[in-house]
C-alpha cells in the first residue's frame, strides 16, 4: 500500500512485511523493480535467486539475501518510488514537473482533482496522495486498455478509493456534466489541450487552477490563446532537475605530475578506512554534474479561473 | 479519538473559498509589485498608495476577487471590481491587432512635454470626485504622443498611470505556494532562498501525506512547518526538533489559514527527548547544540553572495514592501499558541511512538548550518525505509553530507538535485522566455534511510 488511505492506519514503515505486500526492490538507484511478495515467489536478478518467503516478516528498509549471498534492499513504496518502477505505457510526467503542478494547483488534502489523459498513471498517484484521505481524482483516458491497466495499478498502489478512471474523449466531449462546478483543479496532458479548456472552465470552482502539460510551444500559443477569455493569471513553466555525482578523492598535486597524465585517485562509493599515512593531504569531497540529462520535458501552463463577483 | 469528525472538519479552511472575519489573506496589490499579509476583522485597514482603506469590504468576498480604491463620502473605501467585457487582466489587453502592428516609435520624441495635464489638474479632478479611472482616461487622453506609440506601448503607458492612480487590490488564498512565492520576491534572505518549486520537491521527496509523522528541521521561520501541515490536513504530526533551550521562530505559519486541527499538530521536541534515552552520542549531540548556537551570530557574519545584494537594492527601490511583520504582529491572539506564532510540547505519549516507530520522513531545511551535523542527528530517528529530504544554498555541505550518509551506510538511493525553472511570456508572435530569472533554487539531497544492522546470511529464525 502506498498511503496509509485508512484512517486507523499510521503511515509507519516502520511495519514488517506480509504476505501480499507491494515492495520495490531496490539495487541501484536506477535498478528497481515493482514485487508483489508471496509465499512461495522467487526473485530472480544478477545478484542470484531470493525467496520471498525470506523476507516475509522483516521490516521494510532491510537488506534481503540471496542463496550466493548477493543483497538487495526492501522498500516501502511511494509516489516516487513508483513513478521510477511503473510500465510506461506513454510518456510520464517525471519527479520535479509532478511536484511543481501539485504545489501550483493548490491541492490539499480533501480537494476533488479531474486530470486527462490518465496514461500510465504516473501524475494520478501523487494527485492520489495530495488529494488523501477524503478528496478525491477523477481521471479521464479515450484509451480502453490503459483505462482497464491504470485500474490495475491504482488497485495493486492500494489507491482505489481515491481514483477513478473513466474512458472518455475528454477533447471531443468535454469532462462529464456531473462535476460542473465541482473541481477544485483540473490538469490536462493532451495532445490538443485548447479543445477540452472550455470544458475545463465549466468543472472548476470560481479562483480554482487549471494546468497543461504541453511538449510543444505552438500548443502552449494556442491554449494561452483560448485561456485568455475566461482564465487570469496566466502563467508558463518550464522545469528541469539536474542531478550531481559526487566523488571522494585526492587530486595529484603539481609534483607528482612529473611526465604523467594525471587522474583522480578516486575511492567513489568505498570509504577509505585506510589510517596509512601514506597521503598527506585531505581526501576531498568534490561534486559535478550528471553529463547526460532529459533537457526537455514540457511546458506548463498554469491559469486561475477568473472570479465574476 | 474524534477522527471521523476531525477528518470532515480538517482541510474545511484551507480550502474555503470564500473569506471570513478572521482570516489570514495575501493581498496582491498591482500585479504583484506590492504583496502583503493581513488579518481580516472589522478594524483592520492597510495602506495603498496614500490612502489608508478598511479591509471590512473584503470579509465574506470570494478569493480570487479584485478591489479597487474608491473615494466615497466618508473616505476611501475598497470596492470589488466586476470584470465585464472589457477584460480584467492587467497585462493582458494585448490581442491580434498587433501582430500586423504597422506603427512603430521612429517619431517619438521622450520629453516632459508630452503630457499637458499638472499636477494640480488631477488634483482637483479628485477634488471633484474623479474615479482613478477617469484619472487614467484624462492623461491618455491629455498626452501628445499616446496616440503615436505602438499598441504595445500604448498598453504600457495605461497600465502605468492605472497602477499609480488607480491601484488593484486581488484577494489571494495564503496557501504554501502563494506565501513562498510572496517571500522569495520580497524577501528571500529570510526564507534561505528557498524557491516554490525547490519547496515543492520537498514536500514530494518527503513523501508528506495526511497521516504522516514528519520531522521538520526548519531554519526558515517556519516556511517548510507551515507548508507540510497545509499537506498533512490535520492528520497526523508535523514535530520540529530543536537543541538548546528554545525552539525555532515558526511566525510565517500565522499567514497559512490552518484550521485549530491542524495547528494543534504543529508541536516541537527537545532533540534529546526524541533520541533513545541510553544513547551514547551526547558528544555529538553536544556538537549539534554548539552549532545551533552559533547559528545566528554566523548569520550576521556570513558574507553576502551576490544575490542578497540584487535583493536588498531591489527593496529600496521599490516603493512598498511586504510588511509581513507588522501586519502580522497586529494579529489578534486566537488562544492557539501556533496562530501566535509558537507551537506546543509534543505529548509524551507521542514522543514515545516515535521512539518506537520511527518518523515517517525528514525535512531539514537550516540554510547556516553543516547538514551533516543535522543529518547525523536526525536520520537514525527515521523508520527504515523512510524518505528524507536536505535543503541548502550551497552545494559543499551536501556533497558531504552525502558522502558521510553513504559510507556509513545509513541511507540509499541518495541523490542531489538542483531545480532549474524557467517562466515564458506567451503572447502572439511575441513567445519568449523571461528576461529574468532566478539562477539558482539552491540543492536538494534525497535518500532512503535503511537498516544498516543487516548482517549476510539472514536471521535464521525468520
Ligand atoms: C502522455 S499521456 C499522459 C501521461 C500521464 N500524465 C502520466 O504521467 O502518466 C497522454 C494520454 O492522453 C490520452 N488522450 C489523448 N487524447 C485524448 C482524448 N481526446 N481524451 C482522453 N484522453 C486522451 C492518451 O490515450 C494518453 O494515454
Amino acid at each position: 500500500m502506498l498511503l496509509p488511505v485508512d484512517s486507523t492506519e499510521k503511515l509507519s514503515f516502520n511495519r514488517c512485511i506480509m504476505d501480499g505486500d507491494l515492495v520495490i526492490v531496490y539495487e541501484r538507484h536506477d535498478v528497481m523493480k515493482p514485487i508483489n511478495v508471496s509465499e512461495k515467489g522467487v526473485l530472480q536478478n544478477r545478484f542470484g535467486v531470493f525467496k520471498h518467503s525470506d523476507w516475509i516478516g522483516k521490516p521494510f528498509g532491510s537488506k534481503a539475501f540471496s542463496s550466493k549471498g548477493g543483497f538487495v534492499y526492501l522498500l516501502a513504496p511511494t509516489p516516487e518510488l513508483w513513478t521510477l518502477v511503473l510500465s510506461h505505457r506513454t510518456q510520464i510526467l517525471y519527479i520535479a514537473d509532478i511536484s511543481f503542478v501539485i504545489m501550483y494547483l493548490e491541492i490539499v488534502p480533501g480537494c476533488v482533482v479531474l486530470e486527462s489523459g490518465t496514461g500510465s498513471g504516473s501524475l494520478t498517484t501523487s494527485l492520489a496522495r495530495a488529494v488523501a484521505p477524503n478528496g478525491h481524482v477523477y481521471t479521464f483516458d479515450f484509451h480502453e486498455q490503459r483505462a482497464v491497466s491504470a485500474r490495475e495499478d491504482f488497485e495493486r498502489t492500494g489507491l482505489s478509493s481515491l481514483v477513478t478512471v473513466g474512458v472518455r474523449d475528454i477533447q471531443g466531449e468535454g469532462f462529464p456534466d456531473e462535476f460542473i462546478g465541482r473541481a477544485d483543479s483540473v490538469f490536462l496532458d493532451l495532445p490538443q489541450p485548447w479543445l477540452a479548456i472550455p470544458s475545463a472552465a465549466k468543472m472548476l470552482q470560481q479562483d480554482g487552477v487549471l494546468c497543461s502539460f504541453s511538449p510543444c510551444i505552438e500548443q502552449v500559443q494556442r491554449s494561452c490563446e483560448t485561456l485568455k477569455s475566461s482564465f487570469t493569471d496566466i502563467r508558463t513553466f518550464e522545469i528541469l532537475l539536474h542531478t550531481y555525482e559526487v566523488r571522494e578523492g585526492n587530486l595529484a598535486s603539481l609534483q607528482d605530475s612529473d611526465g604523467v597524465l594525471a587522474s583522480l585517485k578516486s575511492s567513489k562509493k568505498r570509504p577509505r578506512s585506510t589510517n596509512g599515512q601514506e597521503d598527506s593531504r585531505p581526501q576531498s569531497v568534490m561534486a559535478r554534474r550528471i553529463g547526460e540529462v532529459r533537457g526537455h520535458t514540457g511546458y506548463l501552463t498554469f491559469a486561475r479561473l477568473s472570479c465574476i463577483g | 479519538m474524534s477522527t471521523k469528525n476531525s477528518e470532515e472538519n480538517s482541510s474545511g479552511n484551507q480550502n474555503r473559498r470564500i473569506t471570513w472575519e478572521g482570516c489570514s489573506v495575501l493581498l496582491d496589490i498591482n500585479d504583484g509589485d506590492r504583496v502583503l499579509f493581513a488579518r481580516l476583522t472589522a478594524g483592520s485597514k492597510v495602506k495603498i498608495g496614500d490612502k489608508n482603506c478598511s479591509l471590512q469590504p473584503l470579509i465574506g468576498r470570494p478569493f480570487g476577487s479584485s478591489f479597487q480604491v474608491e473615494v466615497g463620502a466618508d473616505g476611501p473605501v475598497l470596492s470589488q471590481i466586476i470584470p465585464n467585457a472589457e477584460g480584467n487582466n492587467l497585462g493582458e489587453k494585448m490581442d491580434d491587432q498587433t501582430m500586423e502592428e504597422c506603427r512603430d516609435n521612429r517619431a517619438l520624441v521622450d520629453n516632459n512635454t508630452a503630457q499637458s495635464l499638472t499636477g494640480e489638474d488631477i488634483d482637483d479632478m479628485r477634488r471633484k470626485g474623479a474615479t482613478g479611472d477617469d484619472i487614467v482616461q484624462a492623461l491618455i487622453a491629455n498626452s501628445a504622443t499616446f496616440e503615436k506609440k505602438t499598441a504595445f506601448s500604448q498598453e504600457k503607458y495605461r497600465i502605468k498611470k492605472q497602477k499609480k492612480y488607480a491601484p488593484r487590490v486581488l484577494l489571494r488564498r495564503p496557501l504554501a505556494r502563494s506565501i513562498c512565492e510572496a517571500y522569495f520576491k520580497k524577501h528571500a534572505e529570510k526564507i534561505g532562498y528557498l524557491r516554490v518549486d525547490t519547496l515543492s520537491l520537498l514536500l514530494s521527496m518527503a513523501n508528506v501525506t495526511a497521516h504522516s509523522d514528519v520531522l521538520v528541521f526548519d531554519m526558515l521561520e517556519g516556511l517548510v512547518t507551515g507548508a507540510v501541515a497545509e499537506r498533512l490536513g490535520g492528520m497526523g504530526y508535523v514535530c520540529n526538533p530543536y537543541c538548546g533551550t528554545t525552539p525555532y521562530p515558526v511566525s510565517i505559519v500565522r499567514m497559512f489559514n490552518l484550521s485549530d486541527e491542524t495547528c494543534k499538530r504543529i508541536v516541537h521536541a527537545r532533540l534529546t527527548e526524541l533520541q533513545p534515552s541510553n544513547s551514547g552520542n551526547s558528544t555529538s549531540t553536544d556538537q549539534l547544540v554548539d552549532a545551533c548556537n552559533i547559528t545566528e551570530q554566523k548569520n550576521e557574519n556570513t558574507v553576502s553572495p551576490s544575490p542578497a545584494v540584487d535583493l536588498v537594492n531591489m527593496e529600496e527601490s521599490s516603493s512598498g514592501n511586504m510588511e509581513t511583520d507588522t501586519n502580522v504582529a497586529a494579529f489578534p491572539k486566537s488562544g492557539n499558541s501556533v496562530k501566535a506564532g509558537k507551537s506546543e510540547d509534543a505529548h509524551r505519549e507521542v514522543i514515545e511512538s516515535w521512539k518506537e516507530n520511527g518518523f515517517s520522513s525528514l525535512i531539514i531545511a537550516a540554510p547556516n548550518m553543516d547538514a551533516w551535523d543535522i543529518a547525523k542527528e536526525l536520520v537514525p530517528l527515521l523508520s527504515y525505509s523512510a524518505p528524507f529530504v536536505i535543503y541548502h544554498q550551497y552545494l559543499e555541505p551536501l556533497a558531504t553530507c552525502m558522502h558521510n550518509l553513504q559510507s556509513k551506510k545509513m541511507a540509499i538511493n541518495l541523490q542531489i538535485s538542483e531545480p532549474w525553472l524557467r517562466e515564458y511570456q506567451v503572447l502572439p508572435s511575441r513567445t519568449h522566455p523571461h528576461m529574468q530569472m532566478s539562477s539558482s533554487g539552491g540543492y536538494l539531497l534525497s535518500g532512503t534511510r535503511i537498516s544498516s544492522n543487516d548482517q549476510a546470511p539472514i536471521n535464521t529464525n525468520l
